[in-house]
């Protein structure tokens, strides 16, 4: 008897573990295999129990649900059907996450099972600029954020002559509403060791660093023992895949500054020193991890480089819309009925993913904001719910589709008190290098308790002040904070101004 | 507190074991909180000593970081996330209620020595929030009631 259940952090939150001893309790003859997720939060804990028509999913469950597994499956309470034929499931275009909640995290033997090295066994039989050119071809965009053309980064790295390069990934998500890196390092952490591998073969790089942040435990965990069996078994070593040249790598973890996700700041704490940003040039791709040529990028984007390699770059660059290529794994979040990790080509509309996918609040209260890209990014209200998700589209609307989370809000939701809250956030996480963002926060907060208090003289001050953190800052940190409080004034000006009638 | 005999001693043999290691710094202040639960001020020179720093870089890189403790924290700790996700679904709400029942603000240990409450921006557990960080063991959906059964479980 097979049976799946998750060891992703979401589902550990809302009691994996118990329910894991729970089985074990009841049968000592059950194969329990702690996979990733799905991706169906509101399902966690999901249990899978493998029959012969498929894997049948059961979810949410408890531990007083367990017994029942034991018996007729068909008449057990929180059936759910094959998992494969859950609407969820069916809709979705999974490449970057085909794997993740399908198979055990840590059998490499199951990762080649299921397509794994095959992207790597060809980049082996290429030379670098074929591989660069590869991941060019894709379209594939950093999908940390930036949205930088992955390819032309990997050529700048690729063609730089020096004695050492280095492949960083930024697995510091600290943005709220996204945890796409997370689930993926939990759930398939031997893609992203492979799309390293490939990086380091593309750029001529020996040497890879996994950055994680410290609230990550889980992730660490899985990532650490990934990178021990491979390394165990071959792939990574003096020789990659035993014939190719030399690639290792490392994982490294954060200390609770959000800031580190900046890549400057993340190769300063590397190489252990304070995650103050880097001014640039010298670009991180010619001047990176101890002044050399350093490729840093997004686990994502990393992760979405063996499935390119595996089924080629015109596979994948045919999803998606415009110069938005491929697929996105959309996080949707916060005051949502289906909240969840959905894998899709870019182009569904933002009311599509919030209404349809996502199934409104669960709060059942109309949906009054939407921010998406996490904490720098702005808040839609629903007139703008026909945007459709992509880079420049966004970019278009005074917003950012970032590292695609979406945190949806219903109407108690006080946009005021949201936009303090950026200003505050950006305060408290400054690294301090650069005025407009170390100071213009502080006065940010105070200048958003003026409007609070009913002082409209405020407002100029507030527009002004946005503006000068928006093109003076050093990084994005400062440079996106006005995305949400400016968003949040210009689409909820009511909650800026009750306060005011209040007070006259 | 350590005696400083006991932290010279340990704090050696953290260096010897990160020997070699490229920007090791972060790693080594980990190791010496995962060991004391905190990282004291006599650790300081010594790192600073081995990596040919000054004194005034090395606490200025554990002081940059929010995770590394000047001081022992209580004896559990809680932590909860104040991100907009878990805003979205009402962690204000039961972080006041959480300072309430604790008596206590943010970064502050109860008298008893017993709880300390931090905030955390972010656990990635943001489609089952509110989250909480218990000891090292993550929570989500946490309300009021959930805070309750969790203060009165830490023994």
């Amino acid at each position: 008897m097979k049976i799946y259940l998750p060891l992703d952090s979401a589902a550990v939150a809302l009691g994996a573990d118990e329910i894991a001893a729970a089985i074990r309790a009841k049968s000592a003859d059950v194969t329990l295999i702690r996979n990733g997720s799905r991706g169906m939060v509101w399902l966690e804990p999901m249990v899978e129990m493998e029959t012969p028509a498929g894997r049948m999913a059961f979810g949410p469950m408890t531990v007083a649900d367990v017994p029942a597994l034991f018996g007729d499956l068909a008449a057990h309470p929180k059936a759910l059907g094959l998992t494969e034929e859950l609407p969820w499931m069916k809709a979705q275009t999974r490449l970057t996450f085909a794997r993740v909640g399908v198979i055990d995290p840590l059998s490499l033997a199951d990762y080649r099972a299921h397509g794994g090295l095959k992207g790597l066994e060809r980049a082996l039989g290429m030379g670098q600029p074929d591989m660069v050119t590869e991941v060019t071809n894709s379209g594939l965009r950093g999908r940390g954020g930036a949205g930088f053309p992955t390819g032309i980064k990997w050529k700048t790295v690729s063609e730089a002559q020096a004695d050492r390069k280095y492949i960083v990934c930024n697995a510091d998500e600290g943005d709220s509403a996204t945890f796409a890196d997370r689930m993926l390092m939990e759930g398939d952490p031997f893609t992203l060791i492979e799309g390293m591998a490939i990086a380091g073969l593309a750029c001529g790089a020996t040497k890879g660093f996994v950055y994680i942040r410290s609230e990550y435990p889980i992730a660490i965990e899985v990532m650490q023992k990934a990178v021990e069996i491979a390394r165990a078994e071959g792939v990574l070593g003096a020789k990659v895949m035993g014939k190719g040249p030399a690639f290792d790598m490392e994982i490294r973890v954060g200390a609770g500054a959000y800031v580190c996700g900046e890549e400057t700041s993340l190769l300063n704490s590397l190489e252990g020193k304070r995650g103050i940003v880097r001014a640039k040039p010298p670009l991180p791709a010619l001047q990176g991890f101890m002044g050399k040529p350093t490729v840093v990028n997004n686990v994502i984007s990393l992760a979405s480089v063996p499935v390119i390699f595996e089924k080629g770059a015109e596979h994948y660059k045919n999803f998606g819309l415009g110069r938005s290529r491929g697929t996105i794994p959309l996080q949707i979040a916060g005051n949502v009925k289906f909240g969840g990790l959905y894998e899709i080509a870019f182009g569904l509309t933002l009311g599509e993913i919030v209404d349809k996918i996502g199934g409104g609040t669960a709060s059942g209260r109309p949906v009054k904001a939407v921010q998406v890209g996490g904490p720098l990014g702005a808040y839609f209200p629903r007139s703008l719910f026909d945007t459709p998700f992509g880079y420049e589209e966004f970019a278009g609307k005074d917003g950012l589709i970032g590292h695609a989370g979406l945190t949806v809000f219903d109407d108690t939701a006080d946009m005021l008190g949201m936009a303090r809250f950026a200003m505050e956030f950006c305060a408290i996480e400054s690294c301090g290098k650069c005025t407009p963002c170390r100071i213009g926060a502080v006065r940010g907060v105070e200048t958003l308790d003026r409007l609070g208090r009913g002082d409209a003289s405020a407002l100029p001050i507030l527009t002004d002040l946005c503006n000068t953190m928006k093109s003076g800052s050093l990084c994005a940190l400062g440079g996106f904070t006005p995305y949400p409080v400016m968003s949040a004034l210009t689409h909820f000006p009511d909650d800026f101004s009750t306060q005011k009638e209040a007070a006259e | 507190m350590l005696d400083s005999v006991e932290v010279t001693a340990r704090v050696g043999e953290i260096l010897i074991a990160h020997k070699g290691m490229e920007g090791s710094l972060l790693p080594i202040l980990h190791a010496i909180q995962a060991e004391f639960g905190y990282v004291p001020q006599a650790a300081l020179p010594i790192i600073a000593q081995d990596l040919n720093l000054s004194r005034a870089e090395v606490h200025g890189v554990m002081s940059f970081y929010h995770d590394f403790r000047e001081n022992p924290a209580g004896k559990h700790v809680l932590k909860l996330c104040r991100a907009e996700a878990c805003k979205s679904v009402g962690a204000d709400r039961v972080a006041t209620h959480a300072q309430k029942a604790l008596g206590i603000e943010w970064h502050e240990t109860t008298t008893d020595g017993k709880v300390t409450l931090e905030p955390v921006f972010c656990l990635g557990l943001c489609a089952c929030a509110p989250a909480a960080l218990v000891d090292g063991k993550l929570v989500g959906r946490v309300d009021e009631a959930k805070i309750d059964s969790i203060i009165g479980g830490l023994k």
